[in-house]
C-alpha cells in the first residue's frame, strides 16, 4: 500500500535533485531544467495531499503551478536565446554584467 | 448697555483696512489713503460710542468676551477683550490722536511712491496696538506686542533704500526682541504661579484674585521679568538706544510710535496689569528709580541734540520715564494721566516737525531753521502750545498731569521727586532751546537761505490735525481725564507747594533757554559753555558705543564658536557620522553583489531553509 508518506518522500528526493541541479549546473538550460524538477515535486505533493484529503484544492492548484511553469520556460527559453546570441555562450558565471 | 459688536468692530476695523489696501490697492494713492482713515475713524467712532454705553452706569460697566482659542489638557488660550474704563481711555488715545495723524499723513507722504504701503503698515500698526488695548490675557496680549514690534519695524525701515533707515528698523527690532525673551519668560512663571486649585490661566480677570495666593518672591520675579518688555517696548534705560534712531521714519510714524502708541504700550501693561506689582515693593521700586534715571538722562542728552526729532524723542524718553516712575510709585492713575495728555502734545509736536520738515524739503537739523513761527503761523502757534504743555506750564494740560506725578513722587520719595524735578528743568530748557532756534523771529536777513522765501505753511489736511491736537493739549487738564481712569476714587487736589515749584522750575528753564537763544547764533554756544563735557553728550552717554563694542568684541566672539561648534562637531561628528556610516556599510555589503546569479539562489535557499528551522522551533 502507497502511503502519503511515500508520495512526500519522493516530492522531496525530486525537490532535492532539483535544488541541487539549480546550485551546481553552470550550464544555464541545465538550471531551467532543474527548476522545472522544483516545480514537478511540488505538485506531487500536492496532488498527494488532494487525494488523501479527499478535496480538489491540491489539484486546482496544480494547474496553475502547470500555468506558471509553462510561462516560466517560454520566458526563460527566450532569455537563453537572446543571451546566445549575446553572449555566444549559456555559462551562468559569465552573466556578470550585474555586478558592483 | 455696553454692545459687544462695536468693540469687535472697533478692533478689526484698521485690520480690514490693511488687507483690502494690501490686495487691491497697492497702485492707488487716494485710495488707499481713504481707506486707511476710514478704517481707523470706524475705529475712533465705535470706541466714542462705546465710551459713552461705558459711562452711562455707575459705577461704569466691564465687559469681557473671550473665545477659546487652543484648549489642549490644563492650558487654555482665549481670544477676546476686556473693556474696562482704562482701556476706553487707552483705545480713545489710539484711534483719537490715531486718526489725526492718519489724515495728516495723506499730506505729509502725499508724494511718496510707497504711500500705499505706507497706509496698509499704519493701518496694520492701529490695528495692533488696538489688539494690545483690548487683549485679556497675557498670550493675546504678547502677540500683539509682537505685532506692534514687527509693524514698527517696517514703519521704522519705510525708507528700506536708506541704509540707515533699514538699520534703525532692524535695531528696534532687536532691541524689542531682547526685552520681549524677558516678558514671555514672565508670563510664562506666572502661568505657572498661577494654579490655586481653579487650574492655571493666563486671564487678567482670573489672575487678579490668585495674585495674594502667590509666593512673594516669586511674584517679584514676575513682576521684574513682565518690567522687562515694558523696559523695551517703553524705552527705558538700559533699553532706549532704539527709540531715537527709530527717528529715522517718515514723520507721522515717529508721532503715532513715540505720542500715541508703541512706547504707550508699557506703561498701559503696567496700569493694566498693576495688580501683579503692586504687592512687591522691590519691584516697584526697581520700576520707579529705572523710570526716574531715564527722564534725567535723556533730558539731559536733550540738550546736545541738533536734530528736530531727536530732540522730540529724547524729550519722549524723558516723559515715558515720569511715566514710569510714577507707575512704580504706586500710581497708575497719575501714570495714565500723563500718558494721555503726553499723546496730545507729543503727538502735536512731532506732526509740527514734520510740518516744518516738510516745508523745509526734509531739513531737520534746528540750526538751519528760523523765524518759523512768522512763516508758518499756525504750525509755530500749535507748536508754541505743544512746548508750553510739555514743559508743564499753568493751564495746559501738561501741569496738571505731570504735577500728578511730582506730587505723587513728593509725598513718596524725596530722591525720586529731586530726579524727576530735575528732568523737568531740563525738560523746559532743552524745549525752549528749540522753539527759540527754531521758531524765534530774529534780526532781519542776518542768516535768511536762499530759499527762505519759499517756506510757506503746510496743506490744511496737515494744519487741521495740528490744531486738532492743539485743542486737545491746552484743555486736557479740564476734561476729567482721571475721573475716567479710576471713577470710584475722588480727585486728588491739587499739591500747591509742588505746583508752584515746578512752574518756577519750568520758568527757570525757558528763560535760561531764552538768555542763551534768544538772540541768533550760527553755532550752539552750549559747546562752549560745558567744554569737554558735551561731547559725553554727544556722544549720548557712549551706550550706542559701549553696546557696539560688546557686540563685536564679546558676542561677535561667542557666536563665532558657536557656529565653529556647529560647524566641527555637530555637522562634522554627526550629520558627518551619518553620512559616513551609510557610505562605508553600502561599501562593504557592495561585496555581495557579484553578479552570480546561483550565488544568489544559495542564498536564497539559505534563507528559506533558516526560515523553515525557525518555523519548526515556534512550532
Amino acid at each position: 500500500m502507497i502511503t502519503l508518506g511515500n508520495y512526500l518522500a519522493l516530492s522531496g528526493i525530486i525537490f532535492a535533485v532539483g535544488l541541487v541541479g539549480v546550485m551546481t549546473s553552470r550550464n544555464v538550460l541545465k538550471v531551467l531544467l532543474s527548476l522545472e524538477l522544483l516545480l514537478a515535486a511540488s505538485n506531487l505533493s500536492f496532488v498527494a495531499f488532494s487525494k488523501f484529503n479527499g478535496d480538489y484544492a491540491g489539484q486546482l492548484i496544480v494547474f496553475f503551478v502547470i500555468l506558471v511553469a509553462a510561462a516560466e520556460v517560454a520566458i526563460g527559453l527566450a532569455i537563453i536565446v537572446l543571451m546566445y546570441r549575446r553572449l555566444s555562450t549559456i555559462q551562468a558565471d559569465d552573466l556578470k554584467v550585474m555586478k558592483w | 448697555m455696553v454692545d459687544p459688536q462695536l468693540i469687535w468692530i472697533a478692533f478689526f476695523a484698521p485690520l480690514v483696512a490693511c488687507v483690502l489696501i494690501t490686495l487691491f490697492f497697492l497702485s492707488s494713492k487716494a485710495t488707499s489713503s481713504l481707506i486707511a482713515i476710514s478704517g481707523i475713524l470706524i475705529s475712533f467712532i465705535c470706541s466714542c460710542i462705546v465710551f459713552t454705553q461705558i459711562f452711562q452706569n455707575n459705577p461704569p460697566a466691564q465687559l469681557q468676551q473671550s473665545l477659546t482659542w487652543i484648549h489642549i489638557d490644563a492650558l487654555t488660550i482665549n481670544f477676546g477683550f476686556l473693556m474696562n474704563p482704562l482701556a476706553i481711555m487707552m483705545l480713545l488715545i489710539v484711534t483719537g490722536v490715531g486718526s489725526a495723524i492718519f489724515i495728516y499723513s495723506r499730506g505729509y507722504m502725499d508724494e511718496d511712491p510707497g504711500s500705499p504701503r505706507f497706509f496698509a503698515f499704519l493701518s496694520l500698526f492701529a490695528f495692533s496696538m488696538i489688539g494690545i488695548v483690548l487683549s485679556n490675557n497675557f498670550i493675546q496680549l504678547f502677540i500683539f506686542w509682537e505685532l506692534v514690534g514687527l509693524s514698527s519695524y517696517l514703519l521704522i525701515g519705510f525708507w528700506y533704500a536708506k541704509p540707515s533707515a533699514a538699520d534703525a528698523g532692524v535695531k528696534a527690532f532687536m532691541v524689542n526682541r531682547l526685552s520681549d525673551f524677558g516678558f514671555l519668560c514672565g508670563i510664562i512663571l506666572l502661568w505657572s504661579l498661577s494654579d490655586t486649585g481653579a487650574g492655571r490661566s493666563f486671564q487678567f480677570t482670573e489672575l487678579m484674585p490668585v495674585i495674594a495666593h502667590i509666593d512673594p518672591h516669586m511674584l517679584t520675579i514676575v513682576g521684574l521679568l513682565l518690567f522687562c518688555g515694558v523696559v523695551g517696548k517703553s524705552a527705558q534705560i538700559p533699553l532706549h538706544v532704539w527709540l531715537i534712531d527709530a527717528m529715522e521714519g517718515p514723520t507721522p510714524v515717529s508721532a503715532l510710535i513715540h505720542a500715541a502708541t508703541m512706547v504707550a504700550a508699557g506703561i498701559y501693561l503696567l496700569a493694566r496689569t498693576f495688580f501683579i506689582f503692586e504687592p512687591s515693593a522691590t519691584a516697584l521700586g526697581v520700576i520707579a528709580y529705572t523710570g526716574a534715571i531715564t527722564s534725567l538722562m535723556a533730558a539731559i542728552l536733550a540738550i546736545a541734540e541738533n536734530d528736530i526729532k531727536r530732540i522730540l524723542a529724547y524729550s519722549t524718553l524723558s516723559q515715558l520715564g515720569l511715566m514710569v516712575m510714577a507707575l512704580g510709585l504706586g500710581g497708575p492713575v497719575q501714570g495714565m494721566y500723563h500718558l494721555t495728555t503726553h499723546a496730545f502734545f507729543k503727538a502735536l509736536l512731532f506732526l509740527g516737525a514734520g510740518s516744518v520738515i516738510y516745508a523745509l524739503h526734509h531739513e531737520q537739523n534746528i540750526w538751519n531753521m528760523h523765524g518759523l513761527l512768522k512763516k508758518m503761523p499756525v504750525t509755530g502757534i500749535t507748536f508754541l502750545i505743544g512746548t508750553l504743555a510739555l514743559c508743564g506750564i499753568f493751564p495746559l494740560s501738561g501741569f496738571w498731569s505731570k504735577d500728578g506725578i511730582l506730587a505723587l513722587a513728593y509725598t513718596h520719595d524725596t530722591m525720586l521727586y529731586l530726579i524727576a524735578a530735575t528732568a523737568s528743568g531740563f525738560t523746559a530748557f532743552y524745549m525752549g532751546r528749540l522753539f527759540f532756534v527754531a521758531f524765534w523771529p530774529d534780526a532781519p536777513a542776518a542768516h535768511q537761505g536762499d530759499h527762505a522765501h519759499e517756506i510757506h505753511e503746510s496743506p490744511a489736511v496737515m494744519t487741521l490735525p495740528l490744531i486738532f491736537l492743539a485743542i486737545l493739549a491746552a484743555i486736557g487738564g479740564f476734561i476729567g481725564i482721571p475721573h475716567y481712569l479710576s471713577p470710584q476714587e475722588a480727585p486728588e487736589a491739587l499739591n500747591m507747594q509742588v505746583a508752584v515749584i515746578s512752574s518756577i522750575v519750568a520758568v527757570l528753564g525757558l528763560g535760561f533757554a531764552f538768555i542763551i537763544y534768544g538772540r541768533r547764533t550760527s553755532a550752539d554756544p552750549l559747546a562752549s559753555i560745558l567744554g569737554s563735557f558735551y561731547a559725553v553728550l554727544q556722544n549720548k552717554f557712549y551706550f550706542d558705543i559701549v553696546y557696539g563694542w560688546y557686540v563685536d568684541n564679546i558676542q561677535q566672539n561667542i557666536a563665532l564658536f558657536l557656529s565653529r561648534f556647529e560647524k566641527e562637531f555637530i555637522v562634522r561628528i554627526f550629520v558627518g557620522g551619518v553620512t559616513n556610516l551609510a557610505r562605508n556599510g553600502g561599501k562593504t555589503f557592495r561585496y555581495l553583489q557579484n553578479g552570480l546569479v546561483q550565488f544568489y539562489a544559495l542564498i536564497f535557499i539559505l534563507g528559506a531553509v533558516l526560515l523553515f528551522l525557525i518555523l519548526v522551533k515556534t512550532l
